[in-house]
């Protein structure tokens, strides 16, 4: 008998306004695994990943974690045992980095000794100074932020991870040491990460494993290597121009 | 210090104690309306305009006229209330005054609300839920706190302009700081004037002040400190209050009667009268001065005030609702009638002088021109220059004179009372409107003219007592027919003029040794 997916989508569907925003979705996600979602804009990727959160309710279908149904559970406290990271980060700029971090164990009501020693731990673990833990968002560069969202996520010890364009406003360099850290962090703490990206190199070289959007419905579900060879018009038109511009940089190097 | 001095100081701790009391109640009114609202409208994008426009739209009407309008609209709600529940609504005085100071105050209140929310990034707030706040820790800890300098902008405004537009409440019969201003003003007592502005404008100062400390203890995420200042504040009110304690006698138990008065001299020293004869016979009496025009009569009626002095010519127009022109007696006689029949209102006594509109000329050059009536000057009127006050040439007095006279002057002129008289002193003009029992006239020595055809209208002064005190009518009696023009003329240059000015109060005393 097959373990129960740490994640499962069945037949879910969104309608907005009359359009239908994810249509009869099927995925099941299995732990420790680390899925990219990612197409066109508009295809639905975000719908899908707040889906799991109950940031936004099917409007049928299910969506399950470790076999329970979200549309049972409370959403605060199902939003609780979930990591949770975005594109504009959204550290609260009233709290100092520390607070921001504390903020989900805090919201457990654990103790401070525990909270304060966790803070430590995480700012070691995203490779921040110990120094920062008193510092504003303000005071912070747009990668310090993303490892400070990132620890904030991991904060209360999630088994599931869900990243919306979690480096999506950086250059690079950050952006490539960034994606390490998370491939590090999945590989040494067993996490399950759903991170929804439109970048396909960030995809192709860091996920175990890639689900493809377009127009509301998951068109390919594959590893890397099966998207780089896939024949699918979309998945074709999302990995062409990586596929093609990692071709003459070979070029190049020969 | 001189009486106008001693005078202001001594109205001051009460005027401000009531001043600050009235703000801040107000204020308070519309937080707590203002806080369901910009909650509900955080949620309801649409709701959002519907609600600042109607605040808006409030905020358009002027503070007087809003002001004014609840009046009417409490006597009605009262009326309504004491047919079906029994108990009636004060119309004048404090409830008004807060409600429409409340709602005026409601715009900045709701405009920073709503937009200090809005401030707050969207990102932020998603961060918020994703990581699993409740709806209202999301607003208590991260909402609420960013909004806060905008929200802190808001009512710092409301703050200030509660503060400043409660200097109106006095014309609704509400004690402020504007019953400096405004008897100040009609008596052109500038020491008074300039008081009741610089307690008014330091006590916006001081309270906005309070609040920008409040406000960058917010911003930079220091409650502590915004809660210091806003101790400070509470105590600084109470401190005013307890001031003003301290320095009125306690108030006895059976209610004073009050004497109202209008907002200009004459009606001022007539209350002062009123006041010390009604002291004198061992009871206690207060004065509610500065009520405006339309509001008096009705205060009157509805038991708001007890006794003042009102014009034939005036109730005929405003309470009678008549235009027709009749006899000074006729006229006399109908209220007398009609007054108790209508309103339960008597009139206790006709005083013995008009304070009638009148065109009036310098001694000299009616002399010279011959002209002592306005038959005469008819015949003169093409070569001469008329000024008139503000209101004069929308009045159905100046269409009457037109009338029956034919009067067709070379110019017409509207200035300020002031001025008026100035242009006739410098040669700008020849004739001026005037109201009989003004001080000006003996003083500028200057000659009204006489009405043969009986154009004008009577406003004979007259003393009416309300429903709630019928006794008083033969208490001040005594009054009747005992204040020729002349002397009340004398009594109001008395108030009115720059040097040796005189209080309302020592005029009024003055006045009272003439008709004993």
């Amino acid at each position: 008998m097959p373990a129960i997916p740490r994640l499962e989508y069945v037949e879910a569907s969104v309608q907005r306004g009359g359009a239908t925003v994810l249509d009869r979705v099927d995925l099941a996600i299995p732990a420790g695994a680390f899925v990219a979602l990612t197409g066109a804009s508009g295809a639905g990727k975000t719908t899908l990943l707040r889906l799991a959160n109950r940031l936004i309710a099917a409007d049928s279908g299910c969506v399950r974690i470790d076999g329970a149904d979200v549309a049972a559970a409370d959403p605060p406290a199902l939003r609780r045992g979930i990591g949770y990271a975005i594109q504009g980060v959204g550290l609260f700029p009233h709290w100092t980095i520390a607070e921001n971090i504390a903020a989900v164990p805090r919201l457990l009501g654990s103790d401070a000794a525990a909270i304060a020693a966790r803070v430590c731990a995480l700012l070691d673990l995203v490779e921040l100074p110990q120094a920062f833990a008193a510092r504003f968002p303000r005071q912070l560069s747009g990668g310090q932020a993303s490892r400070v969202g990132l620890a904030r996520a991991l904060a209360a010890a999630p088994k599931l991870l869900l990243l919306d364009e979690p480096f999506g406003a950086l250059d690079p360099e950050t952006r490539a040491s960034l994606a390490d850290k998370l491939v590090e962090l999945h590989r040494d703490q067993g996490l399950t990460i759903v991170m929804v990206t439109h970048d396909l190199a960030d995809a192709l070289t860091r996920a175990d494993r890639i689900g493809v959007l377009d127009g509301g419905r998951i068109v390919a579900d594959g590893t890397p290597a099966a998207m780089v060879r896939s024949d699918h018009p979309a998945v074709k038109a999302l990995v062409g121009s990586p596929v093609d511009q990692a071709r003459r940089i070979t070029e190049l190097l020969k | 210090m001189n009486a106008q001095w001693s005078r202001a100081v001594a109205m001051l701790p009460d005027r401000l104690a009531a001043h600050l009391g009235v703000s801040a109640a107000a204020l308070a009114l519309a937080i707590a309306v203002a806080v369901p609202l910009v909650l509900l409208m955080a949620r309801r994008p649409r709701l959002r305009g519907i609600v600042l426009a109607a605040a808006g739209v409030i905020q358009t009407v002027p503070a007087l006229a809003l002001l004014a309008l609840f009046y009417p609209l409490l006597l009605l709600v009262g009326g309504l209330t004491q047919r079906l529940a029994g108990f009636g609504v004060p119309a004048l005085g404090l409830l008004p005054s807060l409600l429409a100071l409340a709602l005026y105050a409601l715009l900045p209140l709701l405009r920073g609300g709503s937009d200090g929310l809005a401030s707050v990034a969207p990102e932020t707030i998603d961060a918020a839920d994703g990581i699993g706040m409740t709806r209202r820790q999301r607003l208590l800890q991260v909402e609420l706190p960013l909004a806060a300098p905008i929200v802190m902008g808001g009512l710092r405004v409301a703050a200030v302009w509660t503060i400043g537009a409660a200097t109106l409440a006095t014309t609704v019969g509400q004690k402020s700081l504007g019953d400096l201003i405004f008897a100040g003003l009609q008596l052109e007592d500038w020491t008074l004037v300039t008081t009741g502005c610089i307690a008014a404008a330091a006590l916006a100062i001081i309270v906005d002040l309070a609040l920008a400390q409040a406000e960058t203890g917010l911003a930079q995420g220091r409650p502590r400190r915004a809660l210091l200042s806003l101790v400070l504040l509470a105590s600084l009110v109470a401190g005013v209050l307890g001031w003003r304690a301290s320095a009125q006698p306690p108030a006895s138990t059976s209610r004073a009667v009050v004497v109202g008065a209008k907002n200009f001299s004459e009606q001022y020293i007539l209350a002062e009268l009123i006041a010390d004869r009604l002291r004198a016979q061992g009871i206690p009496a207060t004065v509610r001065s500065g009520l405006g025009s339309a509001v008096a009569f009705r205060a009157l009626a509805a038991g708001d005030i007890d006794v003042y002095v009102d014009y034939s010519g005036t109730l005929w127009d405003a309470v009678l609702h008549r235009s027709d022109a009749v006899p000074r007696a006729d006229m006399l006689a109908t209220l007398r009638r009609e007054l108790p029949a209508r309103h339960r209102v008597q009139v206790a006594a006709s005083l013995g002088f008009e304070n009638a509109y009148a065109l009036a000329m310098r001694r000299d050059t009616a002399t010279r021109l011959g002209i002592t009536s306005l038959v005469d000057l008819a015949g003169r009127a093409p070569g001469l220059r008329l000024a008139t006050d503000i209101e004069f040439q929308q009045r159905p007095e100046w269409a009457a004179l037109q009338r029956v006279y034919g009067l067709k002057f070379k110019a017409l002129t509207a200035y300020t009372p002031t001025l008026m008289v100035r242009a006739l002193g410098g040669g700008d003009a020849d004739v001026i409107t005037a109201f009989s029992s003004d001080g000006r006239i003996a003083a500028e020595d200057l000659v009204l003219l006489s009405d043969p055809r009986g154009a004008l209208p009577a406003y004979d002064a007259l003393l009416l007592v309300g429903p709630h005190r019928p006794d008083l009518a033969a208490r001040l009696a005594g009054l009747d027919g005992k204040i020729p023009v002349e002397t009340m003329r004398e009594a109001n240059w008395q108030a009115d003029r720059d040097t040796d000015k005189q209080t309302p109060g020592q005029a009024a005393k003055w006045l009272a040794a003439r008709i004993r």
